[in-house]
């Protein structure tokens, strides 16, 4: 992992998609086939007043960001991606005025599907609030304009596998 | 008012948005919850931070679950099961179509309500119901 590459996919996953940068994703880890992002507490994000709980809609789009992000990293060459199906089980309510931790790690890429799982945290991994399964269509015909932002290279290998 | 009588009041009078307007993820991603006959309707009115692809105007599937996940909440309670809001257990969203830059609305139906957990299935579509953008199906503490 370089500080570079994490910047990186700050500035053109994290920043430039709009739903991810109103949540206020902040990437915080890239690596071969996994991400780790920041879900900073707001309490505009609160799906539960009486609790102070998280939506979960909040915790589940944040996962579908970083799952999807997992894919990016484990793919060779940039392209188009989209979700195909997301399960999300949610383990336990989230303590307040907490950020969450969401990792996630693309574990398998086939010719047309690459399939991630993931956690979301508070600060203790082991103890997660949330559990997380996606898998993402690959469209290996269409070059990505969002793979090429994220990349930002016509030959993504040369910096990113190094 | 507490939480809890302020969905007691919803349901006696079938208007949902004073429950809406006590949770504030709601409010900030513009889902209105009405009622069309008999059945929850959810609008997730159309926002530029709820796009995902910014070259193809798509909508961020994580809103899709959102609002997915919502409907049902709501049908639960509109439904009367309950006197707080339903601690979702888990939810798989299908992805169909891509969402594009416009209203999006959702409708929930609850296949089995046990003893101990509901499970409810919502649909999501933007022009066309026979054309839905997402389903998905959900487990609730009941």
């Amino acid at each position: 992992m370089s500080d570079a590459r994490v910047r990186r996919f700050q500035e053109r996953f994290a920043e430039a998609i709009p739903h991810n940068r109103a949540l206020g994703l902040q990437m915080e880890r890239v690596e071969d086939d996994r991400v780790v992002a920041r879900l900073p507490w707001a309490d505009h994000l609160i799906g539960n007043p009486e609790l102070r709980a998280f939506h979960g809609g909040a915790l589940s789009a944040s996962m579908d960001a970083i799952c999807g992000a997992s894919v990016f990293v484990a793919l060779h060459q940039p392209m188009r991606i989209a979700t195909l199906d997301l399960r999300m089980d949610y383990l336990r309510p989230t303590a307040p005025d907490r950020d969450v931790i969401c990792e996630a790690t693309c574990f398998r890429i086939t010719e047309k599907i690459a399939f991630t799982r993931g956690l979301a945290h508070q600060g203790d991994a082991a103890d997660p609030i949330a559990a997380v399964t996606a898998t993402f269509m690959l469209f290996r015909d269409q070059g990505g304009d969002l793979g090429q932002h994220l990349r930002g290279s016509s030959d993504p290998a040369s910096e990113d596998r190094s | 008012m507490t939480l809890v009588e302020t969905i007691a009041e919803a349901r006696r009078t079938g208007d949902l948005e004073p429950v809406v307007e006590r949770i504030p993820y709601l409010q900030w991603m513009g889902i209105e919850m009405g009622v069309e006959d008999g059945a929850v309707l959810a609008t997730m009115r159309y926002g530029d931070r709820l796009i995902g692809n910014f070259v193809h105007r798509a909508l961020h599937g994580g809103t899709l679950g959102a609002l997915l996940e919502s409907a049902a909440v709501f049908e639960l309670l509109h439904a009367g099961r309950g006197e707080t809001l339903p601690r979702i257990v888990n939810i798989t969203v299908e992805y169909l179509r891509s969402a594009s830059d416009r209203d999006t609305y959702a409708s929930a139906s609850l296949v089995k309500v046990g003893r101990r957990v509901a499970n409810v299935r919502a649909i999501a579509w933007q022009d066309d119901p026979s054309r839905p953008v997402a389903s998905a199906h959900c487990h609730f503490l009941v």
